[in-house]
């Protein structure tokens, strides 16, 4: 309460009973005041009964208020009364100490003049209104600035789907009440080719994204969140766990200002070491992803949760905007080839079919199937299917599925099994149906 | 009360950021002060397309000409808040005077009024959201859910002259609003419930 200070002018005193004293209020201690030895209001005698009853501010009505059907005017000191006048100005005082109040306005102009000018701050109330900004109006506004002065140390292209779902996500977050923020959340991915999922909170999903986020921070030499928490495996969902296990309480809301200010920390120095070209590389556990690449990832992982978290509080989540969805779509686009190449390994995917058992020389073209991606931010890629180092050629087409861009995105992040994604398909079965569970096979926890 | 705890430090290291034209930092900027922009914007002007223009004339203004922040006058969210209030206003006064003509009605006398109310219903907004969180917590109890001082320091855990010093020195704070800007042209100060 340090800032209130200044403006404590009347009654220094009362600094004594400040807010640390709030326990011994709780157990029925009073300040003295000698209004206030009821903790809870009950009937006075003979006075009437001191139930709340439904009112309206005085100013709401533009009436005065009623008198106090002959109840007594307690005699208040004035000591009493001034401390009264912020809750008599807001109608929020019984009917008997509003009397006092009003019968003392009548004689000390002090607090006449102030009961004046409390009354008509009150008038200056109003209920916020809903600050939900538009989330485009942040693309638009930084756009605007950055063509009237370039940046020196722009943020890099693959860093920007970051920096706006980040944000995007934040905005979302700014109005969650303590419910909001302990809202079960379920996790849903692919393991295996089977959905499976893990219960979590709001607050447990953006510690998750904090601890995985922390990889890229520890890869650029920014402090590991996790800190000296040991994980099992240096994976995301390791890691995550090893985060959740550590806390003696479950997440609350306090992680989302150091998820917050690490997301402001990684785009700020990916904009002065990413050199440009993002070639560094972040250790996921199970493979490496240039940085680049690793931001864009990000990004995805961001809008899924936001959209886990959305569903779980009911908001309205919109897909990212058509450019940043661009962006992940064709991250996912290529990492396809080298996930069917090790399913394919696994027996998870089917063998090339006769004629084509060879492996293709690199950068020659090969087997390919087209990925239609339809709607902002879409496209078409064409997807080599025999060899990750094999180039997609359209001459090789053998199959062509198109989905939305968003379908496609909850597809590879597991949310939408392969059977049942909204995909226009033609062409080979097989290669259609690989494709589609080697896409939903890149989601994770 | 985390805002209260940011150091100068951060006004100052961010001036220096947007100075070296760091477009992170200008991201960052508007992540911690588009909603307080746009909301004294839209308080002054009643309308969210103006704000939105208001919204972009600001940060633009930041980004272009971060030297004329001083940190030694005061925090950034002053400042931020201060610019926003002159712009916003600038486009009342000139909106208002172009319907002015147009209608040929309406007097300036008018004009200065919905100006004055519009620059004192902004300021007791900044007020509001700038507040310490326990005072802003106890007018949200009693004027908005209607509780009683006692009901307040219940649902607090207050004392209940606790709850009544805190009411006051709410209203105390927001009836500075009406102090400000004595004049069309004078400055609005923000900041002093910061």
């Amino acid at each position: 309460m340090t800032g209130a200070e200044p403006y404590e002018p009347h009654d220094p005193h009362e600094e004594e009973n400040g807010p640390a004293d709030s326990a011994r209020g709780a157990d029925g201690m009073n300040s003295g005041d000698g209004d206030d030895q009821h903790p809870t209001p009950e009937p006075g005698p003979g006075g009437p009964p001191r139930i709340p009853l439904p009112r309206l501010s005085v100013e709401d009505t533009g009436r005065p208020l009623p008198d106090p059907p002959d109840a007594p005017v307690p005699v208040l000191e004035h000591r009493v009364l001034k401390s009264l006048l912020g809750a008599w100005a807001l109608a929020a005082c019984s009917p008997e100490e509003t009397a006092a109040v009003e019968e003392h306005l009548g004689e000390c102009g002090g607090c006449a003049d102030e009961a004046l000018r409390l009354r008509e701050a009150v008038g200056l109330l109003h209920p916020a209104e809903s600050l939900d900004l538009d989330p485009s109006l942040r693309a638009r506004v930084l756009q605007g600035c950055l063509e009237r002065r370039p940046p020196r140390v722009p943020v890099p292209e693959w860093a920007a789907p970051y920096d706006a779902e980040t944000a995007r996500l934040d905005a979302l977050l700014q109005d969650f009440g303590d419910a909001e923020w302990h809202a079960p959340v379920r996790l849903r991915w692919f393991r295996k080719d089977e959905p499976t999922s893990r219960r979590t909170t709001v607050a447990g999903v953006i510690a998750h994204l904090l601890t995985v986020d922390g990889m890229v921070a520890a890869a650029l030499g920014l402090p590991d969140p996790l800190g000296d928490v040991p994980a099992d495996r240096p994976t995301p969902s390791a890691r995550t766990e090893a985060y959740w296990r550590a806390s003696h309480f479950p997440p609350t809301r306090a992680v989302r200002a150091p998820w917050r200010q690490q997301t402001h920390d990684l785009v700020r120095t990916v904009s002065f070491t990413g050199g440009g070209t993002g070639a560094l590389s972040v250790p996921y556990g199970d493979f490496t992803l240039p940085l680049r690449d690793a931001m864009l990832d990000r990004a995805f992982e961001c809008w899924v949760h936001a959209e886990d978290i959305a569903e779980a509080v009911d908001y309205p989540y919109e897909p990212p905007s058509g450019s940043d969805l661009h962006h992940m779509v064709d991250l996912a686009a290529r990492l396809l080839p080298s996930v069917l190449s090790a399913r394919r390994q696994a027996g998870l995917a089917a063998p090339a079919p006769a004629g084509h058992r060879r492996l293709v020389p690199a950068g020659e073209p090969g087997r390919s199937l087209r990925l239609e991606i339809e709607g902002s931010g879409g496209g078409e890629w064409l997807i080599p299917l025999d060899s990750p180092a094999a180039v997609g050629s359209a001459e090789h087409e053998v199959a062509h599925v198109a989905l939305d861009g968003a379908e496609f995105c909850r597809l590879a992040a597991g949310h939408v099994p392969p059977a049942e994604a909204a995909a226009g398909q033609l062409g080979d079965r097989e290669a259609i149906r690989d494709v589609l569970f080697a896409a939903a096979s890149l989601s994770r926890m | 009360m985390a805002k209260k705890d940011a150091p100068p430090r951060w006004d100052r290291k961010m001036q220096q950021r947007l100075a070296r034209g760091e477009a992170a930092a200008l991201g960052e900027l508007y992540d911690r002060f588009a909603s307080l922009v746009h909301g004294l914007a839209h308080t002054v002007l009643g309308d969210e397309r103006a704000a939105d223009r208001v919204t972009r004339e600001v940060f633009t203004h930041v980004w272009e000409h971060p030297d004329t922040y001083d940190p030694r006058q005061g925090p950034l969210r002053s400042w931020v808040a201060a610019l926003t209030h002159r712009l916003a206003v600038q486009r009342l006064r000139a909106t208002e005077t172009a319907a002015l003509v147009r209608a040929g009605q309406g007097s300036t006398e008018e004009l200065e009024r919905k100006v004055r109310h519009a620059s004192v219903a902004a300021r007791a907004d900044y007020i509001v959201q700038s507040m310490p969180a326990p005072l802003r917590a106890a007018l949200e109890l009693a004027y908005f859910q209607r509780r009683d001082y006692r009901q307040t320091a219940a649902d607090l855990g207050v004392t209940e002259e606790e709850a009544r010093r805190r009411l006051r020195l709410g209203l105390q704070l927001l009836s500075t609003a009406h102090d400000a800007g004595t004049g069309p042209g004078a400055p609005p100060e923000y900041g002093g419930a910061a």
